[in-house]
C-alpha cells in the first residue's frame, strides 16, 4: 500500500481502513490496505478485473469481514454504521411491468429495511420528493421504473442511496451500461449532489477518463494492493509499474489517459476501454 | 324469476356447504393473491407452481400413514420450500426447484402405490373439493389467512425491497437469503390452505393469475397488492356461482376466470401504453 496523501486526519475521516487483508480460497484478494477518506471527496476506484474492487466494496458495506485489519465508518465499526453508507448497485434491470413507480423505489431507500409497512404521511412524501429533485427526476416520479432509460434509472438509484442521508455512497460500476453522454451526465450529477450534500463518493469503474474532471483522488487497485492519491500522483508510470509488478506506461492523449502494459499486457486494465 | 334466478338460485347462499365454500374460498383467494403478489414481483412463478404439487405427496403420505391429509400437506409444502431455499442458487433457481418437485412427486407416487390403487381423499386434493369442506376446515383456513396477513404486514417493506432490488436491499441490511426462506415459507402457507380447496393442480392459478393481472392494473406496489386481492376474491366468487349453476368443477372456472383477468390486464396495459405514447413528444 502506498498512501500518497501526506496528511492523515483520522478525526474527520469518513472511512478508515487499517491493515485490511482478505483471503479467499487461499489467495490474498486484498492485503495491506490502509486508507482514509475525507468528508465530501470524490474517489474513483480503478483496477483490472480480479484486483479486488468488488471485495473492497463488500468490506465497506459490512457484507464481508476482513481476515485482518479494521474498517470504520465515521469512527464506528462498519456493522454499526450501515445507515451511513449508501449503495448504488452494478445492475438494476426491472421488468417492464413491475408495479413500482420511480417514487416507490426511492422511498425504499428511506425505510425499506424497517419492519412493517408505511402508511405514507406528508413528511415521508416530502422527503421522497426532495430526493427526486436532487437528481432532477421529479418529472418522471410517477412513471413505472420498468419503462425508464438506463440513465433515468441510474439517477433514481443515486436518489435511493442518498435519501437516508449517508456520509458515504458507494457506486459499483454505475457507468457500465451507459452510453458516453449518459456516463458524463451521471458522473457530473453524482459529483454535484455529493458536493452539495457533503457526501463522500466512492465510484468503481473500469475507465477513469469520464471521472477526470470531478475526481478528487483515485484509488488504484492491482494485485490486491492499492495506491491512493490524486491522478497526477498515482497514474504515473513508476507508481503503476510498482503496483502491477511489471512495466507500465502512462500516456496522455487529448486530455485522456491511457495505461499501457508492457510484456504482460493481458493483465492490465485498459484505460480507454469504454464499458 | 328469469335470469337472476337462474344465475343465483337460492341454495347458492343458503345451503350450509355453500356457506362454507364462500367463506373458505374467499379466504383462500385473498391469501393466495397476497402471497402471489410477491411471487410475481420476484419472478418466482415456478416455485409457486412446484410447492403445491410437491405438497400433494405429503397428503398421499398422510393417507398411507392414516394421518391428517392437511397436516401432510403442510409438512411437505414447508419441507419442499425449505429444500428449494437450501439448494437454490442465484443462477438457476428453476433447476433446483424442479429437482425438489421431482423428488416429492416420486415419493407421492410411491405412497399412492403402497396405499392402494384409489384413495378418494388424494383424488380430491388433486382437483380440490370446495363444496365438501366442513366448518372446522373453514376456521383452519381463516387461521392460515390471519397468519399470512400478520407475516406480510410485518415483512412488507424488507420483502418488497429484497424482491425488487435485492442487491441494494442486502447492502442496506436486508439479508437476501433470509428473505428468500421467509418468502418460500409464505408460499408453503398459501399452498397448504389452497390445495384442499382448489386442488394441487390448480392452486397455482389462484396464486399467480390475480397477482399477474394486478401488476398491469396497479402502478404502485400497494395498488397492485390491493387489486390482486380484489381480483382473487372476485375470481373465486364468479367461479363458485358458475360451478353451482352448471355443476362443472370449480377448478375449471378458477383457471378460466383468472386467465380472463390476466388477459384484461394485458389489454389494459397495451391500451394505456398507446395512450401514453400518443402524448409523448419524440426525443
Amino acid at each position: 500500500m502506498r498512501n500518497l496523501d501526506p496528511v492523515r486526519t483520522h478525526e474527520d475521516s469518513v472511512l478508515d481502513l487499517q491493515g485490511v487483508a482478505v483471503h479467499l480460497g487461499g489467495r490474498a484478494v486484498l492485503h495491506g490496505i490502509d486508507l482514509s477518506l475525507r468528508p465530501g471527496e470524490f474517489v474513483g476506484v480503478i483496477g483490472p478485473n480480479g484486483a479486488g474492487k468488488t471485495t473492497l466494496l463488500k468490506i465497506i458495506l459490512g457484507l464481508l469481514r476482513p481476515d485482518e485489519g479494521t474498517v470504520q465508518v465515521a469512527g464506528r465499526d462498519v456493522r454499526a454504521a450501515r445507515s451511513l453508507v449508501g449503495y448504488v448497485p452494478q445492475s438494476f434491470a426491472p421488468d417492464p411491468d413491475l408495479p413500482l413507480r420511480a417514487r416507490d423505489l426511492v422511498a425504499l431507500g428511506l425505510d425499506g429495511a424497517r419492519w412493517g409497512f408505511s402508511l405514507g404521511g406528508a413528511r415521508r412524501r416530502a422527503k421522497v420528493e426532495e430526493a427526486l429533485s436532487w437528481v432532477d427526476a421529479l418529472h418522471y416520479a410517477d412513471q413505472p421504473v420498468g419503462r425508464l432509460s438506463g440513465g433515468e434509472l441510474q439517477r433514481l438509484l443515486v436518489a435511493q442511496a442518498l435519501i437516508s442521508d449517508p456520509r458515504i455512497v458507494l457506486l459499483d460500476e454505475p457507468l457500465a451500461n451507459l452510453d458516453l453522454r449518459s456516463q458524463g451526465d451521471v458522473v457530473a450529477l453524482v459529483g454535484r449532489v455529493a458536493h452539495v450534500r457533503g457526501v463522500t463518493v466512492v465510484l468503481v469503474t473500469h475507465d477513469m477518463n469520464p471521472l477526470l474532471s470531478v475526481m478528487d483522488r483515485i484509488l488504484y487497485l492491482a494485485r490486491g494492493q492499492a495506491a491512493l492519491g490524486t491522478v497526477d500522483e498515482v497514474v504515473r508510470g513508476d507508481v503503476l509499474t510498482q503496483l502491477y509488478g511489471h512495466h507500465v506506461d502512462v500516456v496522455r492523449v487529448h486530455g485522456r489517459i491511457l495505461v499501457v502494459g508492457g510484456a504482460d499486457a493481458e493483465s492490465l486494465t485498459c484505460g480507454t476501454c469504454d464499458g | 324469476m328469469g335470469l337472476w334466478q337462474t344465475l343465483f338460485p337460492s341454495g347458492l347462499f343458503t345451503a350450509s356447504f355453500m356457506q362454507n365454500a364462500w367463506l373458505a374460498g374467499t379466504a383462500v383467494a385473498a391469501l393466495s393473491a397476497l402471497v402471489g403478489f410477491f411471487v410475481v414481483l420476484r419472478g418466482a412463478t415456478f416455485v409457486a407452481h412446484a410447492v403445491p404439487r410437491a405438497s400433494f405427496a405429503g397428503a398421499a403420505g398422510a393417507v398411507l400413514a392414516g394421518g391428517d391429509t392437511v397436516l401432510g400437506l403442510a409438512i411437505f409444502s414447508a419441507l419442499s420450500a425449505l429444500g428449494m431455499a437450501a439448494l437454490g442458487t442465484r443462477r438457476d433457481q428453476g433447476q433446483t426447484t424442479a429437482l425438489v418437485l421431482m423428488a416429492a412427486l416420486g415419493l407421492g407416487s410411491l405412497f399412492l402405490a403402497l396405499g392402494g390403487a384409489y384413495a378418494p381423499e388424494v383424488y380430491a386434493l388433486l382437483f380440490g373439493q370446495i363444496v365438501g369442506i366442513g366448518r372446522m376446515d373453514v376456521y383452519a383456513i381463516l387461521g392460515l389467512l390471519l397468519l399470512a396477513l400478520a407475516a406480510t404486514a410485518l415483512l412488507y417493506r424488507p420483502l418488497l425491497w429484497s424482491s425488487v432490488a435485492p442487491d441494494v436491499a442486502e447492502a442496506k441490511g436486508v439479508p437476501r437469503r433470509r428473505m428468500e426462506i421467509l418468502f418460500l415459507l409464505l408460499v408453503a402457507l398459501a399452498a397448504t390452505a389452497a390445495v384442499p380447496i382448489v386442488g394441487a393442480l390448480l392452486s397455482f392459478s389462484l396464486m399467480v393469475g390475480p397477482a399477474a393481472a394486478a401488476a398491469y392494473f396497479g402502478r404502485s406496489p400497494g395498488q397492485a397488492l390491493g387489486i390482486a386481492v380484489l381480483i382473487g376474491i372476485l375470481s373465486i366468487w364468479l367461479s363458485l356461482v358458475f360451478a353451482y349453476d352448471t355443476g362443472l368443477p370449480v377448478g375449471f372456472f378458477v383457471a378460466a376466470v383468472t386467465a380472463v383477468f390476466y388477459g384484461l390486464g394485458r389489454l389494459w396495459a397495451h391500451l394505456w401504453q398507446i395512450e401514453r405514447g400518443r402524448g409523448q413528444v419524440p426525443v
